[in-house]
């Protein structure tokens, strides 16, 4: 028989003003298992809690029931008290008689008759609870940062500096990301790459960071503190140990393609590196498009390297580490306005999205940073730049704000009339949205500067002749306009990257119907994703500027340096668990599993004499974050739930219908 | 025994059986409703309900349960068998599940579980499956009075009471 | 391929060259077309004006002979197939509007069949690969605007054809026939129809509109898949060019005339003879009548 000690809060009148005590006591007194009771005017003060203590030592206590207020409260803080007294913290149970009882009714008789219910539940709960022992799990302080964009570059820089190591991986040639490809940050049109290269040279020569570029994630396995992650290098074609970077190689190669950098505006050439302040300053061949690869001839890099760098039986490499954590920062795709079948559906030369206008307007991008319109190269008298293309348009799918296009058109119209003054400029917007430091002035600024601002959606671009026609209509005037315009720029939104599903699929993270990723909180954990261990920085979980996504970054990087500074973590004990004695191993609770903590194992047992071996599921600990969706999917009830278990449930549930 | 007759009169007497313990074919009688309250968002709500000072009546009793997902079908069984006379499962929000997924399984399962109910003769009515976040003290307080009143119209359940079966 | 057939009214008044070219045009391609018997007026342009159930009760009351029939719906006229479509529409979502319109007709109705337009079936369904073998002249590159209107596209939850903002059905058409659609702005403008005898001179604006961007597109000819749109363009292109003092002389094809020329069907079959503006300069001048 189990020794259960109970303690009747009064919080001050808050409890007892509503619930008869001295009833409740009686009541209590009678429950089986039920030892002592005793009243406390406030068990969660010092000495309401010397009270617990001395009542488990005086009566023998083996379970600790308090009926005070809600358990969201202060289950933490009487776990700590009966475990003080040498008793299991997870041997106690918390009766609401306040939150749902004494504050939610006034007849006495009814909350009164309702406490001894509530404590009956606990008291029958109780009598099920097991000692349970956190589990503790070594964190491997190496941490994983996966995108070399600003987010990328910034969380491995913060961790870095904070004394771990950290490997960042970045899928093209060179970190940079998208900033790379900016020509002014705004609202203080600050040059993007001034700022950006800094930081990329600090990541390639920080002593903690090892960076692998050309390189994607292919597996991760393992749990917080132990992912085992497997990376694929891929063939550089270049031995990067050898090669110096001096450029021979790219300037001979006789072979050009359209410049992914440059989103086809320039070309590059078939051995290259994407932009001249690449890091690392190293090239790749682009085995796709090498004269070499594809008919055995040529070798033109080959014969001009000075270092004999060029390796052209390289393979690619796949690397397998473990990390402790792991930071998602692969950042964003922009939206593709052929889909826009009004807007020319990409056919047009002369209508380009604002990443194509940031190349035209870049001092090293394929114009040298002389605006020319695409189709003839003639410097355009008007543009009109239109905001909201593939955002806030349910039409096409994309119900969201992308939240940088109002700025970068501002940032636009201003960058154009500097360029080519006495070039008209029109922005037609829905709303201009300016939350930021900075922001809102910097959009006066692009109107003072003569850009016309013209609120209403475009209904159509066409072609008429050597410009385009701008159909819209002004909202405010209530008019229809038509604006003519050598160039149009659309403020294309952001969208996830193609592969974002894919790699949140291999994280075990979960995303939003668009494929941006998921914090664990929209508010209170914007950095954590719901699988322990895995943060977020950056446009991958949703659009942001350069700013919040620095931001963000930092924070994730504070989150990892937070889990570092312990050696191991301690893990919630109350999580599933598997009687392996009744399990059939059908492993339907696998798939059910968000946190995929369920995983197969084969174990050995004697049957009659003889030596059998089946399959039996086995729940994960550090992954494993007790929700028990899937005890109720096990056929055979081998799954339960501590602190949670089948038996606890239907004890309360008996509890509350006698 | 026949249906009608007060059952459990010696438990309504029993220390603490009090107002909602009160019988069938008594005048007092009310209706004895089960919560199952995930810990994260409607478990929450209850106790916004309780902060907010919202009344409501004193038939519902909550088990707390990490997710909604976590609620056997089994549990509500057992609590009709036992006498509830409803159960309700309150969860997240679908898409705020704090465990991601947990009651998108809960809202399936229960969905079944309604049907097998129906299918023993108790009213699915009497299984009330809500969304209920912790913000939603009011929610969860008119949740519970318009689940006692309509439990309230429904009477007491008499399907599958133990006492009911051993009698016979 | 069998499809049930719902020519609507004007097929048999201004449109009867639409008719006729529709008929010859599947007769070739091995269309079968079978008429809903008794079938009766969709009610467009006024009943949804009027009476939103009248407006949904006189599109079921054929569709649901269709449903006994067991085929899809084929509707020629742009009008027809958006009434037809938005009854199959409100009936399947909507439980309520389906019992109203039952009671209405005195018998079920639970909109099987779906409601199909006329390019969609021959150049989507039936598909290009149907129709290339089969074809005996080229277009020559004769410029082509393939002007869709509103009915065909809006309201693209309802309607469900093509891209809304910027079809291609019969674009595709043109290009398989030899032609060069060209790309142009209006093809989806509302040509005015429902107004056309109530206020003419919104039509002539609309008109000029469309006319006159098809001309600027450099068009030799406009097809299109509505008889509403045929007419406007077509029988008032005189008009809105004295009104306009603009001049455009650009022949209106329905897209199943030019298909079957390229057919190598007779114009006498295809109903070429009953046009405003002179349909057969321009084709003899590809020689291909």
């Amino acid at each position: 028989m189990k020794r259960i000690g109970v303690f009747l809060c009064h919080c001050g009148s808050n409890i007892a003003g509503t619930v008869d005590i001295d009833r409740l006591q009686e009541a209590v007194r009678r429950m089986p298992g039920v030892v002592y009771v005793e009243q406390n005017k406030y068990t969660c003060s010092e000495p309401g809690q010397e009270q617990i203590r001395k009542g488990i030592k005086e009566h023998r206590l083996d379970r600790v029931v308090v009926a005070a207020c809600s358990p969201r409260m202060h289950e933490n803080t009487f776990r700590r008290t009966v475990e003080s007294a040498g008793l299991n913290p997870y041997l106690l149970e918390i009766a609401n008689v306040r939150e749902h009882c004494s504050w939610v009714h006034k007849d006495r008789e009814e909350a009164t008759a309702k406490a001894v219910d509530l404590v009956r539940r606990a008291v029958a709960k109780v009598v099920f609870n097991r000692p349970l022992q956190k589990a503790r799990i070594p964190v491997e302080k190496r941490a994983l940062v996966i995108g070399g964009g600003i987010a990328g570059i910034q969380a491995a820089l913060d961790i870095a500096d904070a004394g771990h190591e950290v490997w960042l991986v970045e899928k093209e040639p060179s970190i940079g990301g998208r900033m790379a490809q900016l020509d002014k940050t705004f609202p203080t049109l600050d040059c993007s790459l001034c700022i950006l290269t800094p930081k990329m040279v600090d990541v390639a020569q920080h002593p903690n960071i090892r960076l692998l570029t050309y390189s994607q994630v292919e597996n991760v396995g393992g749990y917080v503190g132990n992912f085992e992650v497997t990376i694929r290098k891929r063939a550089r074609s270049v031995d990067e140990s050898k090669c110096t970077g001096c450029g021979s190689c790219w300037a001979k190669c006789p072979h050009k393609v359209p410049s992914e950098f440059d989103l086809g505006l320039g070309q590059r050439k078939v051995i290259y590196v994407p932009f001249p302040q690449a890091v690392p300053n190293k090239p790749v061949i682009d085995r796709e498009h090498c004269v070499y690869f594809k008919t055995g001839k040529c070798r033109v890099c080959e014969r001009f390297c000075p270092a004999g760098a060029i390796d052209f039986t390289q393979e690619d490499e796949l690397i397998t580490e473990r990390f402790g954590a792991i930071v998602a920062a692969t950042g964003f795709d922009l939206f593709d306005h052929a889909r826009y079948g009004e807007y020319g559906a990409g056919q047009d030369p002369d209508i380009i999205s604002g990443l194509h206008f940031e190349r035209l307007v870049n001092a090293s991008g394929p114009t040298e940073g002389k605006i020319k319109r695409p189709s003839d190269g003639k410097v355009p008298r008007s543009v009109a730049f239109i905001t909201c293309v593939g955002s806030r348009d349910d039409h096409k799918g994309i119900s969201y704000c992308s939240r940088v296009c109002c700025m970068y058109t501002a940032k636009h119209a201003i960058l154009l009339s500097e360029k080519v003054p006495g070039c008209r400029s029109y922005v037609f917007y829905m709303d201009m949205r300016t939350p930021g430091k900075g922001y809102e002035e910097f959009y006066k600024r692009s109107q003072e500067m003569g850009t016309q601002y013209v609120r209403g959606r475009v209904a159509r671009i066409y072609r008429e002749g050597d410009h385009l026609v701008v159909q819209g209509e002004d909202t405010l005037l209530g008019r229809k306009v038509l604006v003519e315009a050598d160039m149009v720029v659309l403020a294309t939104g952001i969208t996830p990257r193609r592969d974002a599903g894919e790699l949140a699929r291999t994280l075990g993270i979960s995303y939003d119907q668009y494929a941006f990723f998921n914090e664990a909180h929209p508010k209170l954990r914007p950095v954590e994703t719901n699988t322990a261990g895995i943060y977020l920085a950056g446009a991958c979980q949703g659009p942001k500027d350069i700013p919040d996504a620095v931001a963000q970054a930092s924070g994730a990087a504070a989150k990892v340096t937070a889990m570092f500074s312990k050696d191991t973590l301690t893990a919630d004990p109350l999580i599933a668990t598997v009687n392996e004695a009744i399990c059939s191993g059908c492993l339907w609770c696998k798939p059910i599993c968000p946190y995929r903590a369920i995983d197969e194992k084969i174990i050995t047992e004697r049957v009659r004499g003889r030596t059998v071996s089946r399959r039996v599921a086995t729940v994960n600990a550090g992954l494993c974050q007790g929700c028990g969706a899937c005890t109720v999917a096990c056929r055979d009830g081998a799954m339960n739930l501590l602190g949670f278990s089948n038996e606890q449930v239907l004890a309360e549930v008996e509890a509350l219908c006698r | 025994m026949p249906v009608n007759e007060p059952h459990g009169a010696a438990q309504a007497a029993a220390p603490g059986g009090a107002t909602a313990g009160a019988r069938p074919g008594t005048a007092e009688w009310e209706p004895r409703i089960i919560g199952f309250c995930c810990n994260w968002c409607s478990y929450a709500g209850a106790d916004l309900a309780g902060t907010s000072r919202l009344e409501y009546p004193p038939t519902v009793r909550v088990i707390r349960v990490p997710c909604s997902g976590r609620v056997n079908p089994q549990f509500i069984v057992r609590a009709f068998q036992k006498g509830a006379d409803g159960v309700l499962v309150a969860g997240c929000h679908p898409g705020d599940c704090h465990y991601s997924t947990g009651n998108y399984f809960t809202r399936r399962r229960l969905q079944v579980a309604r049907r097998f109910l129906e299918y023993l003769g108790i009213d699915p009515r009497r299984l009330r499956i809500t969304w209920i976040s912790a913000s939603e003290g009011q929610k969860f307080a008119d949740t519970v009075r318009e689940m006692t009143e309509e439990v309230r119209a429904l009477g007491p359940n008499r399907v599958m009471r133990d006492e009911l079966w051993a009698a016979n | 391929m069998k499809y049930a057939y719902f020519p609507g009214c004007s097929l048999s008044g201004t449109a009867r060259e639409y008719e006729r070219s529709t008929r010859a045009v599947a007769r070739v391609l091995g269309l079968e077309l079978e008429e809903i018997p008794d079938w009766s007026c969709c009610g467009a342009t006024s009943a949804h004006a009027t009476d939103k159930l009248l407006s949904l009760a006189l599109p079921a009351r054929s569709l649901a002979r269709a449903d006994e029939m067991g085929l899809d719906v084929v509707a020629p006229c742009a009008a027809c197939f958006n009434r037809l479509r938005t009854t199959v529409h409100a009936v399947r979502s909507d439980r309520k509007v389906r019992q109203e319109v039952e009671e209405v007709l005195g018998q079920p109705y639970a909109a099987c069949s779906d409601a199909y337009a006329l390019p969609d079936v021959i150049v989507n369904r039936h598909g290009l690969d149907n129709i290339v073998p089969h074809l005996k002249k080229s277009l020559g590159g004769l410029k082509v605007a393939c002007y869709y209107g509103c009915l065909l596209v809006r309201p693209s939850a309802v309607t469900a054809f093509d891209d809304p903002e910027d079809p291609q059905t019969m674009d595709r058409l043109v290009r398989a026939l030899g032609g060069e659609p060209v790309v142009w702005p209006a093809k989806t403008e509302c040509c005015g129809a429902s107004l056309s005898i109530t206020r003419t001179r919104v039509v002539w604006q609309l008109a000029a509109q469309i006319l006159t961007a098809a001309q600027k597109a450099g068009a030799e000819a406009i097809v299109v898949a509505c008889p509403f749109c045929q007419s406007n363009l077509d029988m008032r292109q005189v008009q809105a060019q004295k009104w306009s003092g603009r001049r455009w002389n650009i022949p209106v094809y329905y897209f199943t005339q030019l298909l079957g020329v390229a057919l190598g069907l007779p114009p006498g079959e295809l109903g070429l003879e009953s046009h405003f503006v002179d349909p057969l300069g321009v084709l003899r001048q590809k020689a291909l009548v």
